[in-house]
């Protein structure tokens, strides 16, 4: 007995209140790997907590927008001056000839309220955006027969208003700043206290299309948002199918040989292909060579669709996989042909996995930017909604992850706002493609 | 043991209904069957007996080809049902398996109801012409598999939440609804305790009346209270077959005898 007391290891003999040197050795290691885990995953949740505030912190803006509400006389001498409220007639005063109008309607505001401003009316009419004349115009031409009232509008105010407003300006940072003026911001002070100039929820930035780089206040996610609407669709109709045919013949029908092996290590290389590596890929094959139309989402969705395969086929593959052998057994057993048993049996039980793979691959490839770039789905696009889906999938559009960097590398930085807005809009897309796949897995999980 | 249950069991001879010839089946490079000679009678339930990985499952699949699925399996000799060469090139395995039924080790009942479950084999082979027909094919099924009693108020309900036995017999029923000719079974009790093992005994010996039934066994006691006739294998080799009361009680070869008692296996 006393020779076993000196071997620690087994504490053989002693009490076991007491714990061995080995045993406190390893619990130390045991707690000390714990907290390695807890560690990891704090700094995991830290990061994350980092990076959901600073995208809302910076992101919600984008969402409320300063608006002027104004009454507008409409007048006939300057927008239809033959008094025949001929279409055409009235097409031809361009956004200058409404500029008039709208500096009236700012003056007669500011009259009306009895505000004291040292600016002229083209100053306070500063304030508004440049996107305000287009906005009338627009209704003028879509209401002719409203030419010679006068009508209550809500124009956008300028960016520098809105960041005023948003507290992005401060008097001190437009010290040098052409575009607006201490004065022109003690107006809207005045203006905001008289409930003229007011923030709400900006629905256009959902909904509307991009704008140019001197109206940031107008821009919006919608049109690339059916860009990237049009992408998946092609997506989806290509790579699901494709996918898991090519997986069901490979897991199921697919002699094993070297061929079909050598097919198998591409599919996992090609998962791992940097996504620009496609972006090239489509510009050389389907511009270049087959002609298809630049900035198309056609394009970009056969490019995504490259990308995405890989993805759909290897979940798919997991998915059919896991179904166990014995399902098939069974059917094989009852007599049914191989391709029976995959349809009637094998298939419905990997369909979650499968769809749970198709809805992951979409949302990478949704969030894709680096291809885009190459096929010159990019830049600025400012075509309204497409009327067809052939055209839709025509045209030229952008894409939501493609509109963000665009907005990033704009100078204004109401438009880096935008960017981070656009970014909440695409990470509301992402987390609800995931949900949605989540909640199938669950859902249609079965257990045997 | 109990030996002499197997020595008064009917051995009278039935007729041939599957006849193996010289065969030899490969795994790649490994040799797993050589040269099995075995003639399978109609009417009578033939259990296949040896330690792990003789090679009997493999050849009891032979028996359907369902050995056809995996790629590097090979199979050589002839195998006769009928008097038909089951490997012809002309052969469908997949008719080949509607009259050849297979119920499995682990019972693998489909996760679909349990009425769809028996009614799976006749719809894909068209047995039932009407809903009334397939009605009358699924009792008919699941009572010969005895377990009609038992389901017959919830067809509807999952065969999966069965119970193992009940799901065994849920197989069995299933195997029988395509009017097999012969019904394989692979160990089909190894999951099973013993109440639903003796339940699925009493039901093979009824099912000898309709069909030629063979057995995959682990246990040497059911290959003596459900079978004829009994083969046993050691390393691939098909070493003894004979009447299960024969083989039981006065092996031929030294082989059989040391693993019937317990020496090898």
């Amino acid at each position: 007995m006393t020779d076993t007391r000196q071997n620690p290891a087994n504490n053989k003999g002693g009490s076991l209140l007491q714990h061995s040197a080995r045993t406190r050795k390893r619990n130390a290691a045991e707690r000390r790997f714990r907290a390695y885990g807890i560690a990891a995953i704090s700094v995991g949740l830290l990061m994350l907590c980092v990076l959901v505030t600073t995208i809302v912190g910076r992101g919600t803006g984008a969402f409320q927008q300063t608006f002027v509400t104004l009454e507008v006389e409409l007048l006939e001498s300057k927008l239809d001056k033959s008094g025949t409220r001929d279409i055409d007639a009235i097409k031809k005063v361009t956004t200058f000839g409404y500029a008039p109008i709208i500096r009236a309607a700012v003056e007669a505001k500011v009259a009306e309220l009895g505000i004291d401003s040292p600016l002229k009316a083209k100053e306070m009419a500063g304030i508004l955006s440049k996107d305000a004349a287009a906005t009338l115009r627009e209704f003028v031409i879509a209401n002719p027969d409203q030419i010679g009232e006068t009508v209550e509008f809500r124009f956008l105010a300028s960016s520098r208003v809105d960041g005023y407003m948003k507290g992005r300006v401060s008097r001190d940072s437009i010290a040098n700043d052409k575009s607006i003026s201490p004065e022109q911001l003690d107006l809207v002070d005045a203006l905001v206290s008289a409930g003229v100039v007011e923030k709400t929820f900006n629905l256009a930035f959902i909904t509307g299309a991009d704008a140019s780089d001197a109206r940031p206040e107008a821009a919006g996610m919608g049109v690339s948002m059916l860009g990237s609407l049009f992408m998946m669709l092609v997506v989806l109709a290509l790579a699901l199918p494709i996918g898991v045919a090519a997986s069901i013949y490979l897991e199921e029908f697919a002699p094993k040989n070297w061929l079909t092996d050598i097919i198998e290590v591409n599919i996992s290389n090609l998962a791992a292909v940097p996504s620009i590596v496609f972006g090239i890929l489509g510009l050389a094959v389907f511009i270049n060579y087959m002609h298809l139309p630049m900035s198309a989402p056609l394009v970009g969705g056969l490019v995504l669709t490259l990308m995405t395969l890989p993805t759909v086929i290897i979940s798919t593959r997991a998915a059919l996989k896991a179904v166990p052998p014995s399902i098939r057994d069974a059917a094989l057993g009852v007599g049914a042909s191989r391709m029976q048993a995959v349809f009637h049996h094998v298939l419905p039980l990997a369909a979650p996995g499968i769809l749970t793979g198709t809805i992951i691959g979409l949302a990478q490839a949704l969030g894709e930017t680096a291809p885009l770039l190459l096929i010159g789905m990019v830049g600025f696009i400012a075509s309204n909604a497409p009327e067809t889906i052939a055209d839709g999938l025509l045209s030229p559009n952008s894409a939501m992850p493609a509109q963000i960097y665009e907005w990033a590398k704009r100078a204004d930085p109401a438009f880096y706002e935008r960017a981070w807005g656009g970014i909440i809009i695409l990470l509301i897309f992402l987390v609800t493609m995931n949900t949605v796949a989540v909640i199938l897995r669950r859902r249609f999980e079965r257990r045997w | 043991m109990n030996q002499m249950t197997a020595l008064e069991k009917d051995v009278e001879t039935q007729k041939t209904k599957i006849a193996a010839k010289n065969v030899n089946v490969y795994y790649g490079e490994s040799h797993a069957i050589k040269d099995v000679n075995v003639e399978i009678e109609d009417n009578t339930v033939t259990a296949f007996i040896g330690p792990s990985g003789c090679g009997k499952s493999t050849f009891l699949r032979c028996l359907n080809r369902m050995n056809d699925t995996i790629d590097i399996c090979r199979v050589t000799g002839d195998i006769e049902i009928d008097g038909e060469d089951i490997y012809d090139s002309r052969v469908d395995p997949v008719q080949l398996r509607a009259k050849v039924g297979m119920v499995f080790q682990k019972p693998n009942p489909f996760p679909k109801s349990i009425y769809d479950n028996v009614a799976y084999g006749p719809r894909i082979h068209g047995l039932a012409a009407n809903k009334a027909e397939l009605d009358e094919i699924v009792e008919k099924s699941l009572r010969r598999g005895a377990i009609w009693d038992e389901v017959k108020d919830r067809l509807d309900a999952p065969g999966t939440g069965l119970s193992g036995g009940q799901q065994q017999r849920l197989c069995i029923a299933r195997a029988v609804a395509t009017e097999p000719e012969v019904l394989l079974m692979d160990e089909p009790c190894s999951a099973l305790d013993p109440i639903a093992t003796a339940q699925i005994e009493e039901l093979i010996d009824e099912l000898r009346d309709s069909y030629s039934v063979v057995i995959v066994t682990h246990s040497m006691q059911q290959a003596a209270r459900v079978s004829q006739k009994t083969a046993f294998f050691h390393l691939g080799n098909l070493v003894e077959f004979g009447a299960t009361g024969q083989i039981f009680t006065n092996p031929e070869d030294p082989r059989t005898e040391s693993y019937i008692t317990g020496r090898i296996g």
